[in-house]
């Protein structure tokens, strides 16, 4: 037996158990306990990632003919995703000591953490479905719990509620899914089912519809349309959790599930299709939004869901592994640039507003070099990490027109709206006391910064990558999409540039872009005249129609109202009951007594 | 080990007379309910699981000419009940109020219907199954009507007339049970039932109806819909450790009704009325789910939320097959701690704060620290977050439902009720997740600057309940090995 995966799975979930019973009162040493436990989740996954494939795992429940099994499946798809999650992981515990020095629900949060590395690690680890169902869930939980970190103010509980709830209604697709595959194979374990699957016979409309509804579990994980609207509001959490969380891990475990569970979706085209647009659409709407946003986290929020869109566009078009390439990539220069913003907001007593802020160079130089590298990530310029990535995706594009557009529009837009965020936030002249007050992060903070910025620019880099991911193979010259990538980068960054340089106040008013396509509001909207109104409804009848008419009516017929009332009106519950007793005992007595 | 068994009903009857003749009440109580766990505990761990029927039997005869004895014993399944209902005894035992009146009645009472419910998961005989859960009944109604609050005479007055109508249609259900085989082979004694069930006694053209009235009558106990109205008012007013008892405990007697006498004798029948008990189920997961949602005060949303979920027992019940029924079993458990721990703390809310309305209360995390993180994960538990009993037995019940179908054929009834049910799993989170963050989270209030952190007897009585729920549900198979072997010997 191989303990590695079991000690990376099971030594955060002990410092959470250990936290939440005994450390809760000594804040220090929670938060070493945390991180702790995610270095050595770290060093077994090293060990894992040069280690051999295998799988393993035993009984949770074992009912003879039905099993439920907790086990690992190690293979490459695994170790780069242990790797890109402990390792993401452990930089941001570190920094988090920092960004939460003085918070005094520290405990509590390093708990969350822990709990959520347990979570993510059984996610990843998983080799069955219902497995990776059970830590889908409490990915979920966990999340929950850090979004509504600051509870006692008012916006986080909401924020945490809708991301619950929103996760609540993709996994139910997602168990439909399960119930289905499960019902029509008769297993749940990924290496059987990989092999089984497309030789079961089953018909394509069928085919089809499990694979839709596995993926619904990844539209509400991983926030896509029409699932994405608690992503943003997510970021009412503490700023390392927005990037850990809701940026490099969690939030990916959608196109890693899509990616484990591919054999599901390579047999419908139909499907694929779907996941491609969906994906692309999140992607397009995403990249819209963030144009027009003032909050620094949102619009890195927004960033993320469109570079999700972009890699569920990439299983769409059959190639998860670009996909898993761009995850890879964005995990690091995400993290990176989450990280840098909560190094400006720690910094400026939590100011997020773009518009306050302006001249941070010189005030925190590190944090500004370390996110000037991230935007060039994420706008895909070569050729730091995300240009290799991206345009991957978008050479495998290349004999659908229309999603190349797509792509090559998203490409464009986020080169706009990250040279907008950053003329804005970073240069120019500091246009708030705060700036003036500001200063650079404790090393803490900034160690982290530097190590995340090494992988967003090289890893990417055709000589470095391969050792991670099996980049796949694009037949045809990349000419095309390499060309169309690199003119979409230089205009998008050059309009930004130029549009906002030396301005006080946004040039452009959209406010489609900027209320989110106002699709929160027609959600509340749906919600108040269908759940609501049904469930208001159902209170109503249950309260005076069932029980109101029918329960008294049938009372009073069957007991005689007066008979009854006289008891009541007495008081005299003792006697009633005594007669109640009675009267059972002597009918049974007269039944049996009769027939015999 | 026959006699601990007797212990675990015994030690709570005995103790609940003598309070009545004059022992101290609290220190009786707790002496009494402490030996009724220990005693439950001990048979629970001590069923020899590999060997699966009825053990530990002791039988005492009364009527010869009947074949009526006083039977008893344990499988895993009564085993596990018997364990529930020593730990919510206990835990409601040990955080009753101080009363100004009557306070030895009060105890008694409590005791009764412990003894009552423990009484009719351990007799294997008919009559006297069917007597216990009578003797639990009574002080559960005395309790509404004069220990309890807001509108209590008028809660009192409809749970009394509605279980009394739901225990008649049980009664003759029970008779025509009695009734159905050849006189020479007529019996009370469960395990000679069902014996008899395999050669066909029970398959005759009276089964159906027999089967029919049995369904209603442990229906209507168990609040299925729509005979369930006699719930939310009566849990709401109770005295907590009613509530925690009747809704965690004494309601599982129509399950378990369901599960040791009408299907094992009955399974045809069963399966013949199973549309029917999937409509009625649906009624309970979907309308009473929303009806919940509608509900804005705590308790109403609890005892709602409870009419619920029994809604899922129902399904793992309907679907009969192993996984199912093994679901629904383990889930008798999880919500009868669940549902117990959390009107434990609503009653400690109510005590402070006197409202249990939402739009009053707000922010009191900062206050009650402690209360609000059991809370939390009774809330979760309950909404079946997985690492809690209730997410595993739910499993079952899900996969129970989806077992029953051909694969590519589409949709059955199973199926389409299966799917709704899931739905109620987000139906649950809305509702409860709205409940705790309304109470607990947002800003601190002015007005409940006063309010306390839980007492520690009522912190440790809940962290029993919730260790409980998570001890199972890391580790369902502490149950489910105990419960399966019973449920395979009558489902092939």
């Amino acid at each position: 037996m191989n303990p590695s995966p079991w000690i990376i799975l099971f030594a955060p979930f002990i410092s959470a158990v250990v936290i939440a019973l005994l450390t809760e009162k000594f804040k220090k040493l929670s938060s070493y306990l945390s991180v702790a436990a995610v270095a050595i989740s770290f060093v077994f996954s090293l060990a894992v990632f040069f280690g051999p494939d295998a799988t393993e795992g035993f009984n949770w429940i074992d009912l003879g003919t039905f099993q439920v099994k907790i086990g690992y499946l190690i293979n490459d798809l695994t170790r780069l995703m242990l790797l890109v999650v402990t390792g993401v992981g452990l930089l941001i515990h570190i920094f988090s000591i920092g960004y939460m020095s003085d918070d005094r629900g520290r405990s509590r949060y390093f708990c969350g953490l822990s709990l959520f590395m347990f979570s993510m690690l059984g996610i990843v680890l998983a080799n069955n479905f219902i497995m990776m169902f059970m830590f889908w869930e409490l990915v979920g939980f966990s999340s929950y719990l850090l979004i509504g970190h600051w509870f006692y103010r008012p916006a986080p509980p909401a924020a945490a509620n809708k991301a619950f709830l929103a996760n609540r209604i993709g996994d139910f697709g997602f168990m439909l899914g399960i119930l289905l595959v499960w019902s029509a194979s008769g297993t749940v374990t990924f290496d059987q089912l990989s092999g089984r699957w497309s030789t079961l016979g089953l018909s394509p409309g069928f085919m089809t519809a499990v694979a839709l509804l596995i993926f619904c579990g990844a539209i509400g994980k991983s926030a896509q349309f029409p699932l994405h609207v608690w992503l943003p509001d997510a970021m009412e959490g503490p700023t390392p959790v927005s990037a850990l969380i809701h940026a490099a891990t969690m939030v990916a475990a959608g196109v890693f599930m899509l990616a484990r569970t591919y054999f599901l979706f390579q047999p419908s085209a139909t499907a694929l299709g779907i996941v491609l647009w969906i994906g692309l659409i999140t992607s397009l709407l995403a990249a819209l939004m963030a144009t027009q946003q003032d909050d620094i986290k949102r619009v890195l929020a927004y960033s993320t869901l469109s570079q999700l869109g972009l890699m569920f566009a990439a299983v769409g078009l059959g190639v998860p592994q670009a996909g898993m390439f761009h995850l890879f990539t964005h995990a690091s220069f995400k993290a990176l640039l989450f990280l840098g913003a909560g190094s400006v907001i720690h910094s400026l007593h939590h100011e997020q507003n773009i518009w306050q802020m302006g001249g941070l160079r010189k005030k925190m130089p590190v944090t500004f070099w370390t996110f000037f590298f991230g935007t060039l990530a994420l706008i895909a310029c070569p050729p730091f990490s995300g240009f290799w990535s991206k345009d991957e995706i978008l050479a495998f594009s290349d004999r659908n027109i229309s999603a190349f557009l797509a792509i090559a529009a998203v490409t464009f837009l986020t080169a706009f709206y990250m040279s907008r965020l950053f003329v804005v936030a970073f240069l120019g002249e500091p246009r708030s006391d705060l700036v003036d007050h500001a200063h650079e992060s404790p090393g803490v903070m900034t160690i982290p910064l530097i190590l995340l910025s090494i992988p967003a620019c090289i890893s990417g880099l055709p000589f470095i990558a391969p050792a991670f991911i099996k980049v796949p193979e694009h037949e045809g010259s990349p000419i095309g999409a390499f060309t169309v990538s690199l003119v979409a980068v230089a205009a998008g960054a050059a309009s930004g540039y130029y549009l906002y340089k030396g301005k006080n106040k946004d040039s452009i008013d959209i406010p489609l872009f900027e209320h989110k396509f106002y699709i929160d509001e027609v959600y509340g909207g749906l919600i108040k005249w269908t759940q609501d109104l049904l469930a208001n409804v159902s209170g109503f009848v249950d309260r005076w129609v069932i029980d109101g008419t029918l329960v008294r009516g049938l009372g009073g017929l069957t007991w005689g109202s007066g008979f009854a009332l006289r008891f009541l009106q007495i008081g005299n519950l003792q006697a009633y009951a005594f007669l109640f007793g009675a009267g059972v005992v002597l009918l049974l007595y007269f039944i049996l007594f009769g027939t015999k | 080990m026959s006699l601990l068994v007797h212990l675990i009903y015994l030690s709570p009857l005995v103790a609940g007379v003598g309070i009545l003749l004059g022992l101290p009440a609290r220190r009786t109580a707790a002496i009494a309910a402490v030996i009724a766990l220990a005693s439950a505990l001990i048979v629970f761990l001590g069923y020899d699981r590999a060997s699966s029927g009825y053990q530990f039997l002791s039988s005492l005869p009364l009527v010869t000419e009947w074949d009526l004895k006083f039977l008893v014993g344990v499988d895993g399944l009564s085993a596990t009940l018997l364990l529930l209902t020593s730990i919510v005894a206990l835990a409601s035992v040990w955080l009753a109020p101080k009363v100004q009146e009557g306070e030895n009645g009060y105890y008694a009472c409590i005791l009764f219907i412990a003894a009552g419910a423990a009484g009719a998961f351990a007799s294997l005989d008919l009559f006297f199954f069917y007597a216990f859960h009578e003797l639990a009944l009574i002080p559960t109604f005395l309790m509404i009507g004069i220990w309890g609050s807001g509108n209590r005479q008028s809660a009192a007055w409809k749970i009394t007339i509605y279980l009394s109508i739901g225990s008649i249609v049980l009664l003759v259900g029970l008779i025509g049970l009695y009734l159905l085989p050849s006189p020479a082979q007529r019996t009370f004694d469960i395990v000679k039932l069902q014996q008899l069930a395999s050669t066909g006694a029970f398959s005759g053209p009276g089964s159906r109806s027999v089967y029919f009235l049995l369904l209603l009558g442990f229906g209507t106990l168990v609040s299925l819909f729509p005979f369930h109205t006699w719930a939310p008012q009566a849990y709401a007013s109770a005295p907590v450790p009613v509530t925690m008892l009747h809704a965690g405990v004494l309601k599982k007697f129509g399950l378990y009704g369901l599960l040791r006498v009408a299907l094992p004798l009955m399974p045809a029948a069963a399966r013949s009325w199973a549309w029917l008990l999937l409509i009625l189920l649906a009624g309970n997961i979907l309308y009473v789910g929303l009806a919940t949602i509608a509900q804005k005060q705590l308790d109403l949303t609890l005892a709602y939320s409870s009419v619920m979920h029994m809604g899922y027992i129902f399904l793992g019940i309907a679907s009969y097959n192993v996984i199912g029924l093994n679901g629904a079993a383990l889930l008798m458990f999880a919500h009868g701690l669940s549902i117990a721990a959390l009107f434990a703390m609503s009653g400690e809310l109510r005590k402070q704060t006197v409202t249990l309305n939402y739009l009053d209360l707000g922010g009191l995390a900062t206050n009650m620290p402690t209360l609000s993180f059991v809370f939390g994960l009774a809330t979760f538990a309950s909404i079946g977050l997985p690492g809690f009993a209730n997410f595993a037995s739910e499993l079952l019940v899900f996969f129970g439902a989806f077992k029953n179908s051909t694969p590519g054929a589409g949709f059955n009834e199973f199926q389409v009720v299966g799917t709704i049910a899931l739905w109620g799993v987000v139906i649950s989170a809305v509702y409860m997740l709205r409940a705790y963050r309304a109470i607990f989270m947002g800003e601190r209030q002015a007005r409940w600057q006063m309010v306390k952190d839980m007492p520690l007897s009522l912190g440790w009585t809940v962290m029993l309940l919730v260790a409980g729920l998570l001890i199972v549900g890391l580790v369902p198979r502490t149950v489910l090995d105990a419960v399966e072997p019973g449920i395979r010997l009558f489902v092939k």
